[in-house]
């Protein structure tokens, strides 16, 4: 039996153009939406996945506002089995600091008599991309840790994990317990059903405070990227324009005459 | 003066291009830090130790730290991470560098977690030396950051393409210091078992292909591909797509391309309904030509891209083929 702790982070839906707030210290997500990263998703997939195969069960932890509750709630929704929010001012949260907040919740959890086997993150934040949460969590609690791991699965004390190498599939066999930071690929993300909808909004989520003096992030500010002028050729519009493609693609040397 | 230490990864012809893009970023930070020296270091196997110190004199490295053990035959980031710190220190190194790809960011969190010390991520750009301020690449490269490095050691990777690999103009004669590691059983407890070839294998084509035909959600659904089949067919290229479309379990994984996918750099990439996120742009932006098919005009991918076709790619691609049978003959 594993019991599976997945770590998640509430972050603003961020694929085009984004804003920024006034004082340029966060992305202004008024007119985006939030939501996990895809790296979480597939976490949260992999944490329900080991917990079912093993008889053990996959709690969501996230470290954030109270907003957040409804991203734990999205993650209860397709089975995680308990969820907690450590309720803190994150802004001025950096990795040290968010890495020692799940810790703090590891051991308590531990010592009330859960301990999780495995704890699983996103591969890094949507938002921060930072690469760090996972290995510095790792160091605190004094386990191993896997990064960039796309499958999972427990084998008795160990966990076998694999991910993208540079000569290919990486297969890793470390003892339990461990760490594991995920990037999406290796599993499709579940979708909740109404069931598991109706249960989420009644489950009970435990909430904690955690009120530390922040490490901090070393944050200076935000700024965007400079905007490239576009030099864009419309060749045409609709099908009439196949044979100006067909032209531009001998042009290019990869049509023959 | 403090050095630099830079973080290489060989690769069967020397030194990575990423790696050799970090070392050309380095050397501009040591050139602005006072003239500070910059060191390699370099753990596990390397195809080419020759091509590999060449591609280093190439950057005008002062000294080499060439990590010696048997245990460092398989990866493992932690025995990484140590073999990086050793070196450091002997190199009194201020600042330690490696590139941004998934084995640097993965040994630099070790290295900075180790130190105790904030790690910087996929940085673009050095704002000022005293204090350090860079600025990095943050919501997935839409938005970038200033960020404050105060600690007796900066910990930084460096993006893929901030800047080009450019060597000096007389190549140093670096001096090669071999060593072994301080390396305990806990640093070799997380290291690569076995490979696995398969999935590398699958994206090959992908990656290795002149032409690629891409397609996102636009393709409508699981069946939308023929026409864009054909297409790649005709052009002997391959098929590249998006996140939308292997998340919906329309085509499998290893054709993604993007951030967590694929990077390609063929002669022509041709994007149909695509819409050009930045995590898709990433994957793509080293292609020669891009060409956009799309019903936006003001979709990303239109307005980055050198042509572009406006209209339904139902209507377009199944032209652009019958077009190109005709010419084919
Ligand atoms: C951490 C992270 C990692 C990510 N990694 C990747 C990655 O590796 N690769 C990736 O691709 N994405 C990635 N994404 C997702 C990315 O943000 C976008 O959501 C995704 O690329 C959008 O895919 P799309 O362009 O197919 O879909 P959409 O954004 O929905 O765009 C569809 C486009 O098709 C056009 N269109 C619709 N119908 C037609 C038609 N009939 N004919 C022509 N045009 C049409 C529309 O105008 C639109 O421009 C990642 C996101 C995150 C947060």
């Amino acid at each position: 039996m594993a019991n599976v702790l997945v770590c998640i982070k509430r972050v603003p839906g961020a694929s085009g153009q984004i804003l920024l707030t006034e004082d340029e210290q966060a992305v202004d997500a008024r007119h985006v939406g939030w939501t996990v990263s895809p790296h979480e998703e597939c976490a949260v997939e992999l944490a329900i996945q080991v917990a079912a195969a093993t008889g053990g069960a996959a709690t969501v932890l996230t470290v954030g506002s109270s907003d957040a509750l409804e991203q734990l709630r999205d993650a209860l929704a397709v089975g995680c089995a308990g969820a907690v929010l450590v309720e803190a001012d994150t802004q001025h949260f950096g990795p040290v600091d968010v890495a020692e907040s799940i810790a703090d919740v590891v051991r308590a959890h531990e010592v009330a008599g859960t301990t999780y086997d495995l704890v699983v993150l996103g591969n890094d934040a949507a938002d921060t991309g930072d690469f760090q949460v996972g290995v510095r969590l790792a160091y605190a609690l004094e386990r191993p840790v896997l990064t960039g791991i796309s499958t999972c699965e427990i084998d008795g004390d160990t966990v076998v994990a694999r991910g993208d190498g540079p000569d290919g599939l990486e297969v890793f066999e470390v003892p339990l317990p461990a760490v594991v930071a995920v990037m999406e690929g290796g599993v499709s993300p579940r979708y909740p059903s109404i069931p598991g909808r109706m249960k989420a909004k009644r489950a009970p989520v435990e909430t904690l405070t955690d009120s530390r003096k922040p490490v901090g992030s070393g944050r200076v500010r935000l700024k965007l990227p400079p905007e490239q002028p576009s030099q864009v050729e419309i060749l045409g519009a609709g099908a009439d324009a196949a044979p100006a493609v067909v032209d531009l693609l001998v042009k290019l040397g990869v049509v023959a005459k | 003066m403090n050095a630099i230490i830079v973080l290489v990864e060989p690769e069967a012809q020397g030194a990575s291009e990423v790696s050799r893009e970090t070392l050309t970023f380095a050397r501009d930070l040591a050139a602005r830090a006072g003239g500070a020296p910059v060191h390699a270091v370099v753990a596990g196997p390397a195809p080419d130790e020759a091509a590999l110190l060449a591609h280093l004199g190439e950057q005008g490295v002062a000294t080499v730290h060439r990590a010696v053990d048997d245990r460092l035959s398989a990866y493992a980031a932690a025995a990484w991470a140590a073999a990086v710190v050793d070196a450091a220190h002997s190199a009194s190194a201020g600042i330690v560098l490696a590139a941004g790809t998934p084995r640097g960011n993965e040994i630099l969190a070790h290295v900075a977690t180790r130190l105790d010390v904030a790690m910087a991520a996929n940085v673009v750009e050095v704002d000022g030396v005293d204090p350090l301020v860079v600025t990095r690449q943050v919501v997935g490269g839409s938005a970038l950051e200033e960020m404050r490095l105060d600690d007796a050691v900066a910990v930084l990777s460096v993006a893929g393409h901030a800047c080009d690999p450019v060597p000096v103009e007389s190549p140093s004669h670096p001096e090669v210091t071999t060593y072994s590691p301080t390396l305990t059983d806990t640093d070799l407890v997380a290291r690569v078992a076995r490979t696995e070839e398969a999935a590398a294998d699958e994206s090959a084509a992908l990656t290795s292909a002149r032409v690629v035909v891409g397609a996102g959600r636009g393709a409508g659904s699981a069946d939308g591909f023929k026409d864009l089949l054909e297409l790649t067919d005709l052009l002997g290229g391959a098929l590249g797509v998006s996140r939308v479309v292997t998340s919906l379990g329309w085509r499998p994984h290893h054709e993604q391309v993007g951030q967590t996918g694929s990077r390609i750099a063929p002669d022509v990439y041709i994007a149909c309904g695509i819409s050009g996120a930045i995590q898709h742009w990433a994957g793509c932006q080293s292609a020669k030509t891009i060409l956009a098919i799309n019903t936006d005009p003001d979709a990303p991918m239109v307005t980055k891209a050198h042509y572009a076709v406006i209209g339904d790619l139902h209507e377009i691609v199944p032209a652009v083929n019958e077009e190109l049978r005709a010419r084919l003959g």
